[in-house]
């Protein structure tokens, strides 16, 4: 059941989505929402939707599990969209009973909003799902190379950043194994209220952070062992080198940004 | 007699309906007799994990039956937990499951949960520290005291505590050296012929398996390879060997020995037994 969770799962391929440098994703979805939330009307939610739409379609990822992505914050869709369709002041209500007002005003922001936070979630998924979590962590470290100089330890973030990403897995299927064992000497997990719920996670949580300090120690130790010292004088296996494809990518990027804004100029 | 266990036409796949679709365990059908001493071998991804952990229902079978004492164990689901203090399941490492802030307190949490109390608890938890060895001063201690050992033997006391009619070990001496291994090992064979019940020994140790149980299950790929007691299985050694299982080492030896041309059934697995043929054959050299 645990296992069934995603954090921004990786799929690997071979499109040229996969093969941009992670610097050029990050920056081209910072651009993304950026142009996203400056949208004001239908041309400008039209040329995200279109550019989102071939994004996905080159980089074969099936838009069901895009999909899938939105699950967890469907709560917050659903919240945003009914709030916008009831509570848009107007001059005049399509339908209006008791304290439920529904204006057209409210019905078109209700459909901006839902669109809004959907093309954001799957415009990032999209990024996680084409990109490994170690390019990820390389491309942010890169990026923000220049705060080094204001002594933000930037590459110690990264590690601790890849270092967690690399324990998620294996914290969760040590969570799975302990429950086992625990079931195995009855511990119930499904009944009672939620205090009892709490208290039944004792059993669980307990040797989960023994594992967990003693994972960490041993790693700590197989890293100074190596002479890890942090990130001065490190270099790379894989050194990041940007390509024809992400200059090409970047002005693609940085054009339908611009796009996005002069409709807003008009108003469009 | 009527089988205390029996697994009928087993099957479980992983992630039903995934491209990621893999069945671990494909129609497999055994019996496990009351009293029996039964060992599993097999190798990593025969399905060895899978299938004890439908012994007492920590999965539900995707086809198939387990039956207890006849009944299937998922014919009330409500009660499965019931099923699960009468088939004692000790996982591998089970030392990592401790977690309570003295021993005795650990061990009573399966008890516990069986809703025992006061002296009948008490009882329980001081017979099964009995039965591993773990001595009455040790059982004040916060588990996390202990040595590596102790630990597991300590885990072990907490499955026992719960006096399940059948008690299932996942490698229990995995990382022991080997005087733990042994010691621990005598302490289960104990616990077997005073108490009469049932045990499930699953290992990748085929000395371990041959000089404990009464008959060996070998499972291969999801299925079921061979079954028979340890002198039935070890005389089809060369068909273990090619399915890429070892065979103890005394049988390893019997075999080459018999390789070179000496009257010798391979199919021993005790240093005394090999002695006794290889006396029998001088005796019957020196008679010529």
């Amino acid at each position: 059941m645990l296992k069934d969770i995603t954090l921004g799962q990786y799929f690997p391929g071979n499109t040229v989505a996969h093969r941009l440098d992670p610097r050029t994703k990050i920056l081209l979805v910072v651009l993304y929402i950026v142009a996203l939330f400056c949208a004001k009307s239908w041309g400008g939610y039209a040329t995200m939707a279109v550019t989102l739409a071939v994004c996905v379609k080159i980089s074969k990822v099936g838009l069901k599990s895009l999909v899938r992505g939105l699950k967890p914050v469907l709560f917050i869709i659903i919240f945003t969209g009914v709030l916008n369709l009831f509570f848009t002041p107007d001059d005049h209500y399509l339908v209006e009973w008791g304290v439920i007002h529904i204006s057209q005003a409210g019905l078109v922001r209700a459909f901006f909003m839902v669109l809004r936070i959907m093309l954001l979630i799957m415009g990032t998924f999209l990024m996680t799902y084409t990109t490994s979590p170690i390019r990820l962590t390389d491309g942010l470290e890169s990026l923000l190379g220049p705060l080094k100089k204001a002594h933000v330890p930037v590459h110690e973030l990264a590690m601790m950043m890849s270092i967690a990403l690399r324990f998620i897995p294996t914290l969760i299927e040590e969570t799975d194994k302990i429950m086992s064992a625990q079931k195995a000497r009855g511990a119930d997990f499904e009944s009672g209220g939620i205090v009892q719920k709490a208290k039944a996670l004792i059993p669980v949580l307990v040797p989960l952070f023994i594992s967990a300090f003693r994972r960490a120690d041993e790693l700590a130790t197989a890293m100074e062992c190596r002479c890890y010292h942090g990130g001065e004088g490190r270099t790379k296996l894989h050194v990041l080198r940007y390509a024809a494809r992400d200059y090409v990518a970047l002005a693609g990027g940085v054009l339908i940004c611009g796009f996005v804004l002069v409709l807003r100029q008009f108003g469009l | 007699m009527e089988p205390i266990l029996q697994v009928k036409n087993l099957t479980h796949t992983y992630s039903l309906g995934t491209p990621f679709e893999r069945s671990a365990v494909k129609n497999m059908s055994f019996d496990i007799q009351e009293g029996e001493f039964l060992g599993i071998i097999g190798h990593t991804g025969s399905g060895k994990s899978t299938l004890i952990q439908h012994l007492n229902g920590l999965l539900k079978p995707t086809e198939g039956q387990i039956l207890l004492h006849g009944k299937d164990i998922w014919s009330e689901p409500k009660k499965i937990r019931e099923v699960r203090f009468r088939v004692g399941l000790v996982f591998q490492y089970p030392e990592y499951q401790l977690f309570e802030e003295t021993v005795y307190k650990d061990i009573a949490f399966g008890p516990t949960n069986q809703g025992k109390s006061g002296a009948e608890l008490d009882h329980c938890v001081r017979e099964a520290a009995r039965l591993v060895g773990i001595r009455d001063d040790q059982l004040d201690k916060s588990p996390f005291e202990l040595s590596g050992g102790q630990k597991r033997r300590v885990a072990l006391a907490g499955v026992l505590a719960m006096e399940p009619e059948i008690l299932v070990l996942d490698e229990p001496t995995a990382g022991l050296d080997p005087a733990g291994r042994e010691n621990l090992m005598a302490n289960i064979r104990h616990y077997h012929e005073n108490k009469r019940r049932t045990i499930v020994l699953v290992s990748h140790s085929m000395d371990e398996i041959a000089q404990n149980v009464d008959r060996i299950l070998v499972l291969k790929r999801g299925g079921v390879l061979m079954s028979g007691t340890p002198s039935e299985v070890f005389a089809r050694a060369e068909e273990l060997l090619s399915a890429g299982l070892d065979v103890p080492q005394i049988t390893r030896i019997a075999m080459a020995l018999k390789r070179r041309g000496l009257e010798i059934d391979p199919a021993v697995y005790t240093v005394e037994a090999l002695e006794r043929q290889i006396n029998a054959l001088r005796k019957g050299g020196a008679a010529c």
